[in-house]
């Protein structure tokens, strides 16, 4: 606990709300995780942990880091950046996949209720899948990610 | 210069990735450059369709408005869950946006700001007719949502790739 | 005094990032189908790379960060690889 003394009382409150805010966050994800009923709307409740929950928590543990050794401690960056990138990529294709998953169940879904015409379903579905892939490989500052496609 | 940093902003990046994740130093720089350049060279071979952007300080006032946005919706969402699935005034639902965006690198970004941003998800696309299904979780006025899509998003994408 | 608010708030941190993963250990034990459980984990997996976070701000060593580096990296290559498989391959429940 000595090491901790280093960081001054100036920064040590920053960093504690920063800490605070970031755990309430990523608590509030997981809780609506459990509470909230259809996994569509579970499909959000992660991006709270992975939106500002991560966020507080690098920069907590920044400017943390910065004062207690002195000199600019900021690699924690590269996570908050990785993770801000592939976030979308993973809940993306989450929710294609549940409605791939979901229509095969019940081809309707979606169909009235939505208003999307399903031109050729099987056809049209295999289409937008395919330029979505496309789509996710576009962004350019990417850190390498292993997307085979 | 094309031939061998066909993607210099991509190794540029890399580069400042090798030297931020281990200690600044010339022969880093050096084994970082060397690296970087290589990875650009394969990303090459994949041949990736090319984004010719046309306003780069929009992309600037673009960040702030996801970024201002991203909080906001952190806090709404926040209350959406303390409220819980049994509210009367929270109503999850999806809801269909016509796109006039056909540019493929702007409807990725497009999509990537929609899925991190809490509370909208996209679900899915269809490119022919340019309809986009979406999930809101808080879906009490779906005009106000397109209208958020529309004219804060959209318009400046367009502005930015086309 | 900044050692005593650092350590209070990292321990309530480390409360609430433990019972956010209890929480979606939960949600993948249950889940009702497939996609639920693959998104239960990639919660699981953010919560843990924030718990490795703030064990090493508490340690006051910045070596956990490649650990939760190496987390977020896996995490994101598993429910990619688990969202394809949903998506393309023949899965029974």
């Amino acid at each position: 606990m000595t090491r901790l003394d280093l960081v001054p009382l100036w920064a040590a409150v920053p960093v504690a709300i920063l800490l605070v805010i970031g755990a309430t966050l990523a608590l509030l994800g997981a809780v609506g995780l459990l509470r909230l009923r259809t996994f569509y709307d579970r499909l959000h409740a992660p991006t709270l942990c992975t939106s500002w929950g991560t966020a507080a928590t690098i920069l907590a543990s920044m400017v943390m880091f910065t004062t207690m050794s002195g000199r600019p401690v900021i690699h924690e960056i590269v996570i908050g950046i990785f993770v801000m990138i592939t976030t979308p990529i993973t809940l993306l294709m989450l929710g294609r996949a549940a409605l791939r998953r979901d229509r095969a169940k019940d081809p309707t879904m979606l169909d009235e209720g939505a208003r999307l015409p399903l031109i050729e379903r099987d056809d049209g579905t295999k289409e937008a899948a395919k330029t979505l892939e496309g789509d996710e490989n576009a962004p350019q500052e990417a850190p390498p990610q292993p997307m085979g496609n | 210069m094309r031939s061998w940093l066909p993607h210099p902003v991509l190794s540029l990046a890399l580069t400042l990735m090798w030297l931020l994740l281990t200690r600044f130093s010339l022969g880093n720089l050096v084994l970082g450059g060397a690296i970087s350049i290589a990875a650009g060279l394969s990303v090459a071979r994949l041949q990736l369709p090319s984004a010719p952007l046309r306003n780069y300080h929009k992309i600037v006032w673009l960040a702030a408005i996801v970024g201002v946005d991203i909080i906001r919706s952190n806090i709404d969402v926040a209350r959406v869950i303390l409220a819980g699935p049994d509210s009367p005034n929270t109503k999850s639902g999806f809801m269909v946006v016509q796109l006039r965006l056909r540019n493929r690198n702007a409807l990725a970004l497009l999509a990537m700001i929609l899925t991190a941003t809490p509370g909208t998800a996209w679900v899915e696309y269809d490119p022919s007719s340019g309809r986009l299904l979406l999930h809101v979780l808080d879906l009490v006025d779906p005009a106000e949502w397109q209208n958020l899509i529309k004219n804060r998003y959209e318009a400046l994408l367009m502005e930015i790739f086309e | 005094m900044s050692a005593t608010i650092l350590n209070f708030a990292s321990i309530y941190a480390l409360l609430a990032l433990g019972l956010a993963f209890a929480m979606s250990c939960w949600r993948m034990m249950q889940g009702p189908r497939a996609q639920d459980r693959v998104l239960a984990m990639d919660t699981m997996y953010i919560c843990a790379m924030l718990l490795i976070l703030v064990v090493g701000m508490r340690v006051g060593s910045i070596f956990f960060f490649e650990a939760a580096l190496v987390i977020a990296v896996l995490g994101f290559v598993a429910t990619v690889s688990l969202a394809k498989f949903l998506m393309r391959g023949e899965v029974i429940e």
